[in-house]
């Protein structure tokens, strides 16, 4: 399979994408400019971490208007799989590609750490291969990774099972001691409708190898591989 | 020419954690009397004449405030071009410019 | 551009009448204003290193796989296959204390870029930090905002902090200590350097344009910090951009794949001008700087403020005429300038000029090589009396004295500052902060091979014994590395001191050299590189004397190496090394009973490298399960600090001394606790016996509780019977201080 991560100035997990994609799940990675136009035959498309435009005026804003953008929309609108990992995420919420915002972490402070998510659905390619109510753990990196969206739109995303991972403890259970960053209702990972675009804060690109302390990353993208190889149509069923 | 001064911040409802954060350190420092902090954004474009408010608008709503999570007013342009929207305009005052340093990006400071 | 400049009075621009004369006499003739400023500039401490250099002589410089030692921006080490690291340490005191988020965040991105000038990708980063009493308001905003620095500047460029360290005591209060050490990797035959050449080729500025922040910040570096600093001195701190850091990573290393790029170096301290002049001297050719061509974003600067502005993130590259295009090519993709802005020619002047107006010319040798000095060093008496430790203090509450120390600031847990800095970016952390005594990194390029990456020093140390001070910062590094598996490589340093003009303060920084030197001769490593920071003084005094050492070791087999954290129930807990500890400037002394005294024991570095030797066996052998070593706080606090990383108790039983403190809390070098398996007990002997190492079983591993005892022949007691929720909370000190 064939896929493509974009790279915006200041992204810093490209190249760490590209490592997992390439030499832990075996597929043809290549790295996109967000200056292209197009996206030239690809399966799926990835939008890594960091701080792409240093996250001026907000964190992903200024990518989201990036020339790059508006392919990866008709790419998703066609229901090709797109993951946004961290500041992946950001870019996708700006650019409406997916539901909701992100503020600034509850207690201001940017957080590092390893934390515990569970799997709240399967219907997207990338948690089709996971059981619903898995536990993953997987490392945050964020300053802004607080969810945010209006009541009306937060039940909505809730009732159309959009919400994808929620922090939780070890034991899978979803507290405010487990929430570290204040998200609502613990959200750290939504889809889009269609279940074909999914963000993430936590990343799964570094936890994918035994020496780096966990694998549970890896079934992101196996489930992604899964589901491209065994052609699942999206919706995911 | 104008120099169009816009006001963003977070809607009433949303946390301001950095607002909160602010109104420790002053009480900290002695200001007891410093009641609720906000701590927004502050954006100044320099406009040609006649551009109309509806355009400024335009400009946050799409791209310099999230209107999800954002709020935005701004002063600076003759009221009377353009149709005047709900939202309110300020009679542009005389402000002190400060020389300086970037400070509006969040997790620098 | 401003019109010439008035004559100067040398003195107001940092220069003696001695070095002014020294000016005339190299040059011929009197130098005009502009070349007097960059003159005060450039022979300015913090750039001219007039203080320190005929000392530094002393440090070893020589290994078999050292590529390039001290004279270029960073050091650079063979680690095998075909590839090497550059690493080096620079401190930002001053700044950081002025304004502690930009003066850490700015000290973050010079020593990145200085990394970067070597060609290498910066692919980690560590800090050591030094404050004051932490209970001071004043303190804990500096020290909040240090934190902040450099987290927003390191997370943000996407370098990964992986270590660390942390130590508190009242004279850094008006002078704390930000250095920063950073490591890049490079393939050996991609390795660049400073040193102009080729006549003909383009001087090419690249990077973000050039405005007037820290005019003045070099010689500013020189100066004492007075009450007033703080305001007026702001305008003297450089604002840096992560984010533009980062563009300039990605673009210096893409350039430098076209092959065109003949040198590199940094614009850092000093700027454009320091750049200029030092990389012509390395190559003893001579460099033409055209001012109206330098990118600007302020109005009407002068040429001097051009010359000794200190904007960030901008790097001067040596470029051939041929890949000019190709070269700034790379850096346009990124969205950064690229200008060409002069040429190198082959008479050894550097000339600056604007439009058709010369406006210096001087010799850049002279520039680069500010006078040496042999400062005047003396011993101070007082040392002898602080000493004397007799009568040492009542020998009780062991408890209270065990929490006391887990809650203290140089040895509580520092979660609080790491969680804020990204440390797994770039996938090879492999050891993060606050797990083990190393940083641990894999090198996917090398695998199964690993670097272990220490920084250490204890300035409170070194105001009792800077000689025995500096040989145990470098003990403690290596015996850090040793816990992980590594051997150490090579070191870099960085020299945190008060006035060098004062004789006593001198004394100590010779002192310091020469135990660094000693210890790094003895344990054959060179020292690559590193900084001086001279002056670190406020109107309580100067520092203590603290030289930091940084080291990188490497790991055969990175997935060996073990954390510090027990790991199983049942485990043998065995102290490798003698048991005896030393309350003389011990940290219990200090925390506990008040008490700054005593001589603190040297380091026999025959034992220590047996020691490590026998560590690094064990790991290797698989059969170490925890390894920690022992320092500050002694054997109770290594084996609290297992017990609380680990979340598993443990009942240990330490041979009899003549006071309980002594053994419990006692500091000495060379000492390890390695945990193993039941099984593996019997080889860990072996190898300790082979080396005719001291080895000795303390206890095991198990339940909730610390159970400590020092054997005696009088009733049967427990010195420390503690939950281990109990440590936690004490260890948990610092929780709310770094918000």
């Amino acid at each position: 399979m064939r896929i493509g991560v974009v790279v915006f100035p200041g992204s810093n997990c490209d190249r760490d994408c590209v490592h997992v994609l390439r030499d832990v799940v075996g597929q043809d990675v290549v790295e996109v400019w967000h200056g292209e136009t197009a996206l030239e035959d690809l399966d799926a498309v990835v939008l890594p971490g960091g701080f792409a435009y240093g996250d001026y005026l907000r964190a992903g804003a200024v990518a989201a208007t990036s020339p790059i953008m508006p392919a990866v929309r008709a790419f998703a609108s066609s229901g090709g799989p797109v993951l946004g990992i961290c500041n992946g995420f950001q870019v996708l919420l700006e650019a409406g590609l997916l539901p909701g915002a992100m503020v600034r972490n509850r207690g201001l402070l940017f957080q590092c750490r390893t934390v515990h998510i569970r799997v709240e659905s399967t219907r997207t390619p990338f948690t089709r291969g996971l059981r619903e109510g898995q536990v993953l753990r997987l490392p945050i990196a964020h300053g802004e990774g607080n969810y945010y969206a209006p009541a009306a739109l937060l039940e909505t995303i809730e009732e159309a099972q959009q919400v994808v991972f929620r922090y939780c403890d070890a034991g899978g259970r979803v507290t405010p001691e487990a929430n570290p960053n204040g998200s609502l209702r613990n959200i750290a990972g939504v889809c889009s409708p269609q279940g074909n675009v999914l963000g993430l804060m936590p990343h799964p690109e570094r936890a994918a190898e035994e020496i780096l302390g966990s694998v549970d990353g890896r079934w992101i993208f196996e489930s992604l591989v899964a589901c491209l190889e065994a052609r699942v149509p999206v919706p995911v069923g | 020419m104008a120099t169009v001064r816009i006001i963003i911040t977070l809607k009433p409802g949303i946390l301001d954690a950095a607002g909160q954060a602010v109104r420790q350190g002053l009480h900290a420092l002695g200001y007891d009397q410093a009641g609720d902090v906000r701590v927004g954004r502050y954006v100044e474009i320099t406009v040609a004449d006649g551009i109309a408010p509806e355009d400024v608008h335009q400009m946050c709503a799409r791209f310099l405030a999230n209107p999800l999570i954002e709020q935005w007013r701004f002063e600076g342009l003759d009221p009377n071009v353009g149709a005047s929207p709900a939202r309110s305009l300020r009679r542009p005052r005389p402000e002190a410019t400060r020389q300086g340093r970037k400070t509006d990006r969040p997790g620098l400071h | 551009m401003s019109p010439t400049l008035p004559r100067l009075d040398p003195a107001a621009i940092g220069l003696t009448p001695a070095e002014y004369e020294e000016i005339r006499r190299r040059l011929g003739r009197e130098p005009n204003a502009l070349e007097l400023r960059l003159f005060g500039v450039m022979w300015s401490e913090h750039c001219g290193y007039k203080h320190s250099r005929v000392t530094l002589r002393a440090l070893p410089a020589e290994s078999p796989r050292l590529l390039q030692g001290p004279g270029e921006n960073a050091g650079v080490m063979d680690i095998g296959d075909g590839w090497a690291v550059a690493f080096k340490v620079e401190s930002h005191n001053h700044p950081s204390a002025v304004d502690p988020c930009n003066g850490a965040a700015t000290g973050v991105g010079g020593i990145i870029r200085d990394v970067l000038s070597m060609g290498a990708r910066p692919i980690a980063l560590l800090d050591s930090l030094r404050f004051g009493s932490l209970d001071d308001p004043r303190v804990r905003r500096t020290a909040a905002g240090v934190v902040a620095g450099i987290a927003g500047y390191g997370n943000c460029i996407g370098v990964p902090t992986v270590g660390g360290e942390i130590l508190v005591d009242p004279r850094y209060r008006g002078n704390p200590l930000v250095n920063v050490v950073c490591l890049g990797l490079v393939r050996t035959d991609r390795l660049a350097r400073a040193r102009a050449s080729g006549p003909g080729n383009a001087v090419m500025y690249v990077g973000a344009r050039t405005g007037r922040d820290g005019i003045g910040g070099a010689a500013f570096a020189s100066e004492e910090l007075d009450e007033c600093s703080e305001r007026e001195d702001r305008s003297s701190v450089q604002i840096g951009d992560p984010f533009t850091g980062k563009l300039l990573i990605e673009a210096t290393l893409e350039a430098l794949g076209t092959g065109g790029v003949v040198a590199l170096q940094d614009m850092g301290a000093a700027g454009l001008i320091c750049a200029a002049s030092e990389m012509a001297a390395r190559g003893g050719v001579g460099v033409t700087v055209h001012l109206d061509r330098v990118p600007l974003r302020e109005q009407g600067m002068s040429a001097d403020e051009i010359l000794r502005s200190e904007s960030q993130e901008r790097m001067l590259l040596i470029v051939r005429p041929e890949a000019a295009e190709r070269v700034a090519a790379a850096y346009h993709r990124w969205g950064l300038p690229a200008t060409v802005v002069g040429e190198v020619v082959a008479e050894p002047e550097l000339r600056v000029t604007h439009g058709d107006r010369r406006l210096a010319s001087l010799p850049p040798y002279t520039l680069a090589d500010a006078p040496a000095y042999r400062p005047v060093a003396s011993e101070p008496q007082r040392l002898w009396d602080l000493w004397q430790i007799e009568p040492l203090p009542d020998d009780s509450g062991p408890q209270d004295a065990l929490l006391a120390l887990l809650a203290s600031p140089g040895i509580a847990s520092k979660r609080a500052v790491y969680e804020q800095y990204d440390h797994s970016v770039q996938v090879r952390t492999v050891i993060a902060p606050g797990a083990g005594d190393a940083a641990v990194l894999r090198l996917p390029e090398l695998a199964p091979k690993g670097l272990a990456l220490s920084v250490d020093g204890n300035g409170t140390l070194c105001a009792l014994d800077p000689y025995r001070g500096a040989r145990r910062a470098v003990a403690e590094c290596a015996a850090n590395l040793a816990c992980a598996g590594a051997v150490p490589l090579g070191v870099t340093d960085c020299l945190n001191f008060g006035n060098p003009e004062d004789p006593e303060v001198f004394w100590t920084f010779r002192q310091a050299v020469s135990g660094l030197a000693d210890a790094c001769r003895a344990l054959r490593i060179p020292v690559v590189g590193g900084n001086v920071s001279f002056y670190n003084e406020s109107p309580d005094g100067p520092i203590p004397p603290t030289p930091i050492v940084a080291m990188v070791g490497v790991i055969d087999d990175v997935r060996l190496s073990p954390r510090m954290s027990f790991r199983g129930e049942g485990d043998l807990i065995v102290l490798v090394g003698d048991p005896s500890g030393d309350l003389a400037a011990s940290t219990y002394l200090r925390v506990v009973h008040g008490l700054d005294r005593g001589r603190p024991p040297d380091v026999d570095f025959e034992l220590h490298q047996r020691v490590l030797s026998v560590v690094r066996e064990s790991v290797r052998a698989g059969i170490a399960r925890s390894v920690h070593d022992i320092s500050e706080g002694g054997m109770a606090v290594a084996v609290a600090e297992s017990a609380i990383a680990g979340a598993l108790g443990a009942d240990v039983v330490l041979p009899a001394a003549p006071r309980r403190d002594s053994a419990l809390f006692g500091e000495a070098p060379s000492r390890i606790i390695v945990s193993v398996g039941e099984e593996s007990a019997a080889a860990l002997f072996a190898l300790a016996d082979a080396s005719s190492v001291p080895v000795s079983v303390l206890g095991r591993t198990g339940g909730d509780r610390l159970r400590m005892t020092v054997a005696s022949a009088g009733p049967k007691r427990t010195d420390i019977d503690l939950p281990l929720e109990a440590l936690r909370r004490a260890y948990d000190a610092l929780s709310e201080v770094f918000r």
